[in-house]
């Protein structure tokens, strides 16, 4: 149930981001989702796409600076309070939340969120006890 | 080993006596073969008659480098051009380049001296000696190769750049000796991490110069290219590299004073300062035919140290420059040397030790920013990791330096490896 993110360092300085992006579109990688984390000083764009160990790869090969890590995806219904209650699910059970970033696609109907969270493990046992369609990662890279 | 047992081994009183001689022997040169040098004494009403010895030095004039630019190209030679075999020039990073003239006796002492380091370092006849200085104008390359040649290494001109080709050649030829800056010496441990091939490389000592470097600087150097690192000490204008250099006890680096005279003096004042204290380093090259400069200020800032040494050489030994009279920086009231942020930085392991500093006044207040890199295997997909690393550097330089400042990750292999003298300063103050 864990989904590969691929995070990418970014020195603030202008077309570091097109860069990376050119690059994953000239090496045929699919983007699914991508946020952005900007601080005065750097910046973090983290990625989902449909082969991470392939971009990971590629985007190192160009000397970017790349990690790997894993994270979660979850289905949102697409109704008010659908993220609310996924999070005060987690909330509930003392699992705090890094950083997390909505996608849509058109095919499916809800929203996706991803949850980069501090113990992976119990997190997927609480969001399934909590009734949360977790989204595997065969399933998001094929989106 | 010592290469030169009679120089290099001599008592106190016998180098006094020694370098009196030839002290007088080379203001006389300079005073009838050199008009400037005549101009400055004469203005002052000093004759060569009255240097009887060491003890006088005091009284000649200093030379600067602005002495140098005055007289370009030829001013100061002392020998008609005729008897010129080579001549150097350093890069002027302002205004002329320096040019650097030597006869052929110039160019053997250059080799004595280089050979001096070179039997520090352990050297012998049976080493491979790998130059990776560049050759050409700056003196780097060609002092390295004709210290290798005079004490009858193998030398080999690698000279610089093409890093793969570098560890190609120390791994093929079987280098066993490297003379190169010391960021290049890192640059090719990293070329040498990636080819995956250390255990191929014969490489046992290193002799690094240049540049400045630090303590921990050595320790990386000697542990990724598993080798004992050695410094040596020189500048063009004073022959190239070679003025000094370290033997195995590495607590300072023996001058070859036989030949070059040093004073450290207040940079202010332009007092004589007694032996142990720190001001800028001053040399008379008192042998040297083709460009004998009297009372080089160097801008070096350094101590001298006359202790008996471990390796039985009496020559006084140099402590590495702590910095530049020129480099150093006063932020915010505080006088800062580059070479105290690379210290810190290298305590830190998430960054590696290159940084460029850029210092800019912004309403009347100094702002000091230092610009380093990420190290690839710490870079982490959380802000707050990143923001830990940042802050924790702030705060060691704080800690070591009295000063606040900003600090600016960037992406890995982006600040400049030189290859010759490091440029890391940017200063964007008007003081002027
Ligand atoms: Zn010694």
């Amino acid at each position: 149930m864990l989904i590969k993110q691929i995070s990418v360092f970014i020195e603030n300085r202008p077309g570091r981001l097109s860069d990376i992006i050119s690059a994953l579109a000239a090496g045929g990688i699919d983007i699914r989702a991508l946020s952005l984390a900007d601080t005065t000083n750097f910046g973090i764009l983290r990625l989902i796409v449909n082969d991470p160990a392939r971009a990971a790869e590629l985007l190192r090969s160009q000397r970017f600076t790349v990690s790997v890590s894993e994270v979660l995806a979850v289905e949102i219904p697409d109704e008010p309070g659908g993220l609310a209650s996924t999070l005060a699910i987690l909330n509930g059970a003392g699992i705090s939340v890094e950083y997390a970033y909505a996608f849509i696609t058109r095919k499916a109907k809800g929203a996706y969120v991803i949850l980069r969270v501090e113990n992976n493990n119990i997190a997927v046992d609480t969001l399934r006890a909590g009734g949360v369609k977790l989204v595997g990662a065969e399933e998001l890279y094929a989106l | 080993m010592i290469w030169n047992e009679k120089y290099e081994t001599m008592s106190r009183d016998e180098m006094t006596a020694l370098q009196s001689e030839r002290l007088r022997d080379c203001v006389k040169r300079v005073y009838e073969n050199v008009a400037p040098y005549r101009a400055k004494m004469d203005a002052i009403g000093l004759k060569p008659e009255d240097i009887h010895g060491v003890e006088d030095l005091h009284k000649l004039p200093f030379t600067t480098k602005d002495d140098l630019r005055d007289n370009y190209p030829y001013g100061l030679t002392a020998v008609p051009m005729s008897e010129v075999s080579e001549i150097h020039a350093s890069s002027g990073t302002t205004g002329k380049q320096t040019v650097v003239t030597y006869t052929e006796a110039d160019v053997k002492l250059w080799g004595e001296v280089t050979a001096r380091a070179l039997m520090m370092a352990g050297g012998s006849k049976n080493d491979i000696v790998h130059v990776s200085y560049g050759y050409g104008l700056f003196t780097g390359g060609l002092g390295a190769h004709y210290g290798g040649q005079t004490i009858g290494a193998a030398t080999i001109p690698v000279s610089t750049g093409n890093t793969k080709r570098q560890v190609q050649i120390m791994r093929d030829f079987g280098s066993t000796i490297l003379m190169c800056t010391p960021s290049y010496a890192l640059y090719l441990a990293e070329a040498i991490e990636e080819a995956g091939c250390i255990d191929d490389i014969h490489l046992r000592a290193g002799i690094f110069g240049a540049e400045p470097w630090t303590e921990n600087m050595r320790r990386e150097i000697e542990r990724r290219l598993r080798i004992k690192a050695y410094d040596i000490y020189g500048l063009s204008e004073i022959i190239g590299p070679g003025v000094a250099a370290e033997c195995e006890e590495q607590t300072g680096m023996h001058i070859a004073e036989d030949h070059f005279i040093p004073e450290i003096i207040n940079s202010d004042t332009g007092e004589v300062l007694p032996a142990g204290s720190r001001g800028e380093l001053v040399f008379t090259c008192v042998t040297k035919q083709a460009m004998p400069l009297i009372r080089y200020r160097t801008r070096d800032i350094s101590e001298l140290s006359y202790a008996p040494c471990s390796c039985g050489r009496t020559t006084v030994k140099m402590i590495k420059p702590q910095g530049r009279a020129d480099d150093m920086l006063i932020i915010r009231g505080v006088n800062v040397f580059p070479s105290q942020i690379e210290t810190v930085l290298m305590t830190i392991p998430e960054v590696a030790p290159y940084y460029v500093l850029v210092v800019d006044r912004i309403d009347n207040t100094d702002r000091f920013e230092v610009q380093v890199e990420i190290r690839p295997e710490y870079f982490s997909d959380e802000v707050r990791a990143l923001e830990e690393i940042r802050s924790r550097i702030a705060r060691e330089i704080l800690s070591a330096l009295g000063i606040s400042a900003g600090v600016r990750l960037v992406e890995p292999h982006t600040i400049q490896r030189s290859e010759g003298k490091a440029a890391r300063i940017i200063d964007k103050r008007k003081l002027y």
